[in-house]
């Protein structure tokens, strides 16, 4: 089943009378369970993309559907407590100053019976790893962990479909990578299906499919090794290739015997192959 | 401006249940021309350091509420801190920080936060205005001059966006903007915390290429706070590394990441290079390269065919 698809789906942002197409003819679906990375430059859509997904921006034409239901103003609140966004700034998505307050905000906007809200505290905290922090203050957490409350508050919706908007771009190394690992194991233990957009090209490798935006239309999409094995393209689209696969290319244009590897074991054993094989000649 | 610091120490909220010590006598010199790297995970002291360096944390003697202890030295009391930025000593009541704060200039993480004013023009010149000493009021004429000038060395165009809200522009050109605002005084020495986080790979490229470009000029000295390692690697002469509140090591990239399993294991990532030199080094390679990608490639293809 189709967990999100965007049928013909057009969106500007109009100011002063103009409008400025920002989405054009957008076709794209997401398949239940599926961990899809979302790549592009700054300004290519990509956010347009995750705000017409639950309802935040409306469409300007074209069908936006969620599990088979049609997103119109009569299901929107339905349709939010399927898909939940997380944003960029962990600072602005938090609203009580105790996590577990924190956490229940949504789920008592939905007006859950308390007994209920108290079980998918307890769910969530433990899905993204910060049960010990309940009564923590969240001024008090790192980047990192802030942003996980900010996740957990939306699993106290359990949604099942989670779009992180670059909710990884504001934190250090080691809070990108709690942040990944997160959205990894609800994808794989909650069967959530995730939509990860971001700028980091490292992270898109976790994920089973990659689309690449540019100027508010899908151009590239495949499996994340498939669109970064072709360079060009991607740098026409203004992104670069992971580091790892800058230094693959430069290596065999060198004329070393490397295959395109995105995996830094793989790499250094073609490499020792390469030098340690010849000089064995 | 030479940057020359000895014993800084800093506790937030001291005196209070809430008392955390973010520098504990830091030792550490910044020659003049040189781009340095400051690094360490969330809470290591990095910003409190760097926010030092233009006055913006001051040391407790150099506050006009100070008053020299008279009791004597008792024998484990703290050694005398030293800061200096070129001649300014910043540890005197004496010293001009207005203008020491003109010619070092600080741009914080995510600068686009701080974007306030109408018009583009208004908010890069905003600095400019201030800083003008009193009776010296800078003319309309020259102001445009010095915001073009800043806008150009950014890369925008000033008939372009000048008259346009900051607040309409893109991410990137934001950050632009806000950079602008603080070059236009020309400072000697500029510290930027995490300049590129948050922008996309070819917005980080060109940031860097504008910060050497402006380190070429009349900006003496660059000193930037990042996460990244690799953009330590590829633009940094030296960098420290920082871990509670002190400095664990000091050197270029190539020294600091020859000793990739110590930064390992404090916490700290290392360049992607320097995963690939430890993995082959596992393999019976060693490969000695500055860690930037190109030097890296360079050796390792040198030693193809065996021409060990």
């Amino acid at each position: 089943m189709h967990a999100l698809e965007f049928r013909n789906v057009d969106f500007a942002y109009s100011e002063e009378g103009k409008r400025d197409f920002c989405i054009k003819k957008l076709n794209f679906t997401v398949e239940e369970g599926e961990f899809v990375a979302v790549l592009g430059h700054n300004g290519s859509g990509k956010s347009t993309l995750a705000r017409l997904s639950n309802g935040i921006l409306a469409s300007d034409g074209g069908e936006i559907r969620v599990f088979d239901s049609v997103l119109t103003d009569k299901n929107l609140f339905d349709i939010r407590k399927q898909v939940g966004v997380v944003f960029q700034n962990p600072d602005n998505q938090t609203v009580a100053s105790i996590v577990e307050d924190d956490v229940a905000f949504g789920a008592e906007n939905i007006a859950l019976p308390r007994e209920e809200i108290g079980r998918r505290i307890d769910f969530a905290l433990k899905a993204v790893g910060m049960e010990e922090f309940r009564r923590a203050t969240v001024a008090r957490l790192s980047g990192g962990q802030k942003q996980r409350v900010a996740i957990a508050g939306v699993l106290a919706l359990k949604p099942r479909i989670m779009i992180l908007d670059e909710s990884t771009a504001m934190l250090d190394p080691k809070g990108r990578r709690e942040i990944a690992n997160v959205a990894l194991r609800l994808n794989k233990e909650e069967k959530i299906t995730v939509l990860f957009i971001t700028h980091f090209m490292e992270e898109a490798l976790l994920a089973d499919r990659a689309v690449v935006m540019n100027r508010g239309e899908i151009v590239m999409e495949g499996t994340p090794r498939e669109i970064f094995s072709r360079h060009e393209e991607l740098l026409t689209y203004n992104l670069t290739l992971p580091r790892i696969g800058r230094i693959c290319k430069s290596l065999s244009e060198g004329g070393m015997s490397v295959n395109d590897t995105l995996d830094i074991d793989t790499l250094a054993d073609e490499i020792a192959r390469d030098i340690k094989g010849d000089s064995a000649l | 401006m030479r940057i020359v610091c000895e014993n800084l120490s800093y506790t937030y909220n001291e005196g209070s249940p809430f008392a955390a010590k973010a520098l504990d006598g830091v030792t550490l010199t910044i020659e003049e021309g040189e781009f340095f790297g400051v690094i360490g995970h969330t809470g290591s002291g990095k910003s409190t350091f760097v926010q030092h360096l233009n006055g913006l944390l001051r040391l407790p003697t150099s506050l006009k509420k100070y008053k020299p202890k008279k009791r004597k030295k008792s024998e484990n009391e703290a050694p005398m801190s030293v800061l200096r930025v070129g001649e300014f000593d910043l540890t005197s009541k004496n010293t001009d920080f207005r203008a020491l704060r003109k010619r070092v200039g600080m741009v914080f993480q995510y600068p686009e936060y701080q974007l306030f004013a109408e018009t583009v023009e208004k908010d890069v010149a905003f600095g400019l205005e201030n800083f003008a000493e009193k009776g010296q009021k800078p003319t309309e004429e020259e102001v445009k001059r010095a915001v073009s000038d800043a806008l150009a060395t950014v890369g925008l165009d000033y008939n372009e966006v000048a008259s346009k809200s900051p607040f309409d522009l893109s991410g990137g050109q934001k950050r632009r903007v806000a950079i602008a605002g603080v070059i236009v005084t020309k400072p000697e020495v500029l510290i930027l915390d995490e300049p590129a986080a948050g922008l996309d790979p070819l917005g980080k490229q060109e940031l860097m290429e504008l910060l050497h470009k402006i380190h070429g000029d009349w900006c003496k000295t660059v000193v930037i706070v990042s996460h990244d390692m690799d953009e330590i690697a590829e633009n940094c002469t030296r960098a420290a590394v920082f871990s509670e509140g002190k400095i664990a090591m000091c050197a270029s990239p190539k020294e600091l990441f020859s000793h990739a399993e110590e930064l390992l294991s404090l916490g700290l990532d290392i360049p992607l290079t320097a995963k690939l030199v430890l993995a082959l080094k596992e393999r019976g390679i060693e490969i000695d390269c500055d860690y930037t990608v190109e030097d890296f490639v360079q050796k390792v293809l040198a030693r193809k065919g065996g021409r060990a």
